[in-house]
């Protein structure tokens, strides 16, 4: 399955220096879990946090989610021993904090590749997910969209953004909606995944469902999360509505005769259906499998026809 | 020794009495009548009411060797117990056993007179303390753990001869006339008080409030009350509620909840007429929440709540959930309030409860009951009793009685507690036979006894994780390692008695 077809509605940050947090990772219902070892750890855990992490990841064998580890930032000193405990151990993918520059994301790709090889696997196994969290990084975010075959996505970061300029973060949330535009724009560009901010107030779940709404609405497709109750909601939030299924699934039928008939163009109802549309369907039908709305295979071969 | 037929030696003989070792859960019938206990004669003018407790003990004909009994419905809040015991003491009376409905950690300034020789033994469960200095061998003295429904039985068959009941009565009038609704220490239900009131040889009615007779309504009638007293204070009805009984937070307790409610939904039970069971915990409540949800949603109107009753169960009543609520005790305020006022929120003895031995229990009617674990066994044996550390530390409470009953018995728990393993190869100490346990639900999946294989069809047709008991208990001891096993000594210390009065296991002292 291509990469841009994965659903990411919840990334659920983990803090790396709680074994208890971290033993649950297997039964979180998100889609992704993002292992912190920067701002949740304080200083004299990082090492002890690192060795967790690792034992944790070599023992979860049977991987039922993606997993990215939050390393500490290029311009600390701690990133380079974070990405030398854990790579091993095999994550997904790394989140980079404070990306406010292309340069930066090269920067990890290149250790990236060299570990790879070190390793032996793939090239390209390790993903990155850079987050944007202020000004410059905002400014920056289209280039950073296309620094790197690894990413997966833009990550947005709210609480680092609002202190960058020296605003109060609202729970409507106007001050960010100029920086949620930006980086939805920059992602949809660059073909990969919007990843929303996190939501601070694990009690206010109805203030969440307004938010989520509003960032789905923008074009991200998910959000980060600091708690395991706030997956329901947002996954209800993202939960296709019957006629788009409906349609999504009128949309395959109609780009699978057209290719029994040797074209990739078929109109449905006067409209014409093409590549970016199918895209689309498909994107509604994976994330209605994953809600059980459906039960069918999904594959690439809908897309892009038998090899 | 001996063993039973689920292979846990026993001793022949314990606290005086034969052993009878359990067989299975719904086959033993022993012949015989209720037991008795001498007429009375209370002319009229005769009085009841008594100056002070020490006068009553003295006027009950309570002397050494014989057996009291109070009931548990302040549970940590109850006052009463600890004050006929230092009453007793004064008395200068010895070797008295206790056959409470349950002892709480607030009993544990019972210790002191157990080292005194003033208590001899317990004829019921205990929580707390007390179970685990006897576990440690630091008290001598011995327990017989029974369930609810089995103690009812044990007293109702004559196996336990109370000589005095005290009976804490939250509301009382001078001729015996009580309920437990009103009163500064309300604590709803009495329904484990019922039993004492029809067979111990004495009752004592202990009151904190006095009233003008006739209290009404009348629970316990003034016809099987003896003698009447007034205390101070009986206890602080706000520790009724001994956990937080509110709906769990925590994700993992959550998702366990969630996948308890599939499988309910799965069961073709959730229909009209369901009846249901849940206790107090935070991961029951969460069921309870779901199961709410889902009658609203599809309407279904149910018969009857049953057992301890909280004030989820309450709001369900009034929301037309459930026809009738059967309270054998009450869980928190809300509850005590409501069968106060709601004729549809029903007082029920542990007779009706859970008896075995009568001519049919409510738990016999159960469609579903949620039951905790602090053990599950690869067959499917619940532990309630003891801990990993192998101490007696909680009472049975109705888990067994419910487990028998109900349809579809549910043990909700993690699979990793702390960082133990809950589910193992053996449990440390048999509560519940497996036979009577339907589903096991972990925040990891979930395991379906092999009598149900229909439900496990359904549930794999769901794609609800169904997973082999045996792999649950794989994967928890991949994470956390093989728990080293405990040791004990030979010395029995309790038993853990069955609902129908066999022994389904012992509990031996733990050598440190």
């Amino acid at each position: 399955m291509e990469d841009s077809f994965r659903l990411r509605r919840s990334l659920l940050y983990v803090p790396g220096n709680m074994p208890s947090m971290l033993q649950n990772i297997p039964i979180f219902e998100s889609d992704a879990v993002m292992i912190d070892l920067e701002d949740a750890v304080p200083y004299s855990e990082k090492d002890a946090a690192r060795t967790l992490v690792h034992s944790f990841l070599s023992t979860y064998r049977e991987r039922n989610k993606e997993i990215f580890v939050r390393i500490n930032g290029l311009k600390t000193d701690w990133w380079q021993q974070d990405l030398l405990a854990i790579l091993p151990a095999l994550p997904d993918g790394i989140r980079l904090p404070e990306a406010d520059s292309p340069e930066l994301v090269e920067q990890l790709d290149t250790v990236l590749t060299e570990f790879e090889e070190e390793l032996g696997i793939d090239i390209g196994h390790f993903k990155i997910l850079p987050s944007i969290e202020t000004a410059e990084g905002v400014i920056n975010c289209i280039k950073t969209a296309r620094s790197s075959n690894r990413l997966i996505g833009l990550a947005f970061g709210a609480e680092d953004y609002t202190a960058s300029l020296e605003i109060e973060r609202t729970k409507t949330g106007e001050e960010l909606f100029a920086a949620r535009t930006r980086v939805v724009w920059a992602c949809k560009a660059a073909g990969i995944q919007a990843i929303d901010t996190i939501f601070s107030d694990v009690s206010d779940m109805e203030a969440l469902r307004r938010e989520t709404t509003l960032i789905k609405t923008l074009g991200f497709s998910g959000k980060s999360l600091v708690n395991p109750r706030q997956i329901e909601i947002v996954h209800e939030v993202f939960a296709p509505k019957q006629e788009e299924v409906d349609y999504a699934l009128q949309v395959i039928e109609a780009i699978q005769k057209a290719r029994e008939m040797g074209t990739g163009v078929i109109s449905l109802g006067g409209k014409m259906i093409d590549a970016p549309v199918v895209k689309r369907a498909l994107k509604i039908l994976k994330t209605a499998q994953a809600h059980g709305l459906i039960d069918m295979p999904l594959d690439e071969e809908v897309i892009y026809g038998h090899k | 020794m001996v063993t039973n037929s689920l292979g846990r030696p026993l001793p022949e003989h314990f606290f005086g009495k034969t052993v009878h070792p359990y067989q299975d859960p719904y086959n033993r019938k022993p012949v015989g009548n209720h037991a008795t206990r001498p007429l009375r004669r209370h002319n009229p003018g005769d009085k009841k009411l008594l100056g002070n407790l020490r006068k009553a003990i003295e006027a009950s004909g309570l002397r050494s060797g014989m057996c009291i009994a109070t009931h548990h419905h302040l549970r940590n809040g109850d006052a009463l117990l600890n004050l006929v015991v230092r009453e007793i003491d004064n008395l200068g009376l010895r070797d008295i056993r206790i056959a409470s409905s349950s002892v709480h950690p607030v009993h544990a300034e019972l210790i002191p007179f157990i080292k005194k020789g003033v208590i001899s033994g317990f004829e019921c469960g205990v929580n707390g303390l007390i179970g685990e200095m006897v576990s440690r061998g630091e008290l001598d003295c011995p327990i017989i753990v029974r369930t609810h429904g089995g103690r009812a039985r044990s007293l109702i068959t004559g196996e336990v001869v109370v000589d005095v009941a005290f009976i804490a009565a939250p509301s009382c009038d001078c001729y015996g006339n009580m309920n437990g609704f009103f009163g500064p220490s309300a604590c709803g239900s009495l329904g484990y008080a019922f039993t004492d009131a029809q067979y111990a040889r004495c009752v004592v009615a202990v009151t904190d409030n006095l009233s003008a007779a006739p209290v009404t309504p009348v629970s316990i009638p003034q016809s099987l009350v003896d003698y009447v007293v007034e205390v101070n204070r009986l206890g602080d009805p706000r520790k009724i509620v001994s956990t937080t009984t509110q709906i769990t937070r925590d994700p993992v307790g959550l998702q366990i909840a969630r996948y308890a409610a599939q499988v309910i939904d799965a069961s073709g039970l959730l229909r009209d007429g369901f009846s249901f069971q849940t206790g107090a915990g935070g991961i029951s409540l969460a069921v309870a929440e779901q199961v709410r949800r889902m009658m609203s949603q599809a309407q279904i109107k149910g018969s009857f709540g049953c057992g301890g009753i909280t004030g989820y169960f309450v709001d369900m009543l009034e929301e037309g959930l459930f026809r009738t609520l059967f309270d054998v005790q009450c869980f928190d305020l809300k509850a005590v309030e409501s069968i106060g006022r709601n004729l549809h929120h029903q007082e029920m003895s542990a007779d009706t409860y859970a008896n075995p031995f009568n001519a049919g229990a409510m738990v016999n009617l159960l469609d579903c009951v949620i039951l905790g674990a602090t053990e599950i066994d690869v067959d499917f044996n619940v532990n309630v009793n003891t801990e990993s550390n192998g101490y007696l530390l909680h009472n049975t409470g109705g888990h067994s009685d419910a487990a028998a009953g109900a349809k579809l018995s549910i043990i909700t728990a993690p699979l990793l507690r702390g960082r133990l393993p809950i589910i193992r190869d053996t449990v440390t100490t048999v509560t519940t036979p497996g036979r009577t346990i339907d589903v096991i639900v972990t925040e990891r999946g979930i395991a379906v006894n092999n009598h149900q294989q229909e439900l496990k069809e359904e549930l794999i047709r769901r794609k609800v994780p169904v997973r082999d008991i045996h792999e649950l208990r794989e994967e928890a001891c991949r994470i956390t390692g093989e728990p080293h096993p405990i040791e004990f000594t030979d010395e029995v210390v309790a038993l853990i008695e069955y609902r129908d009065g066999t022994i389904i296991d012992a509990v031996r002292k733990v050598k440190e």
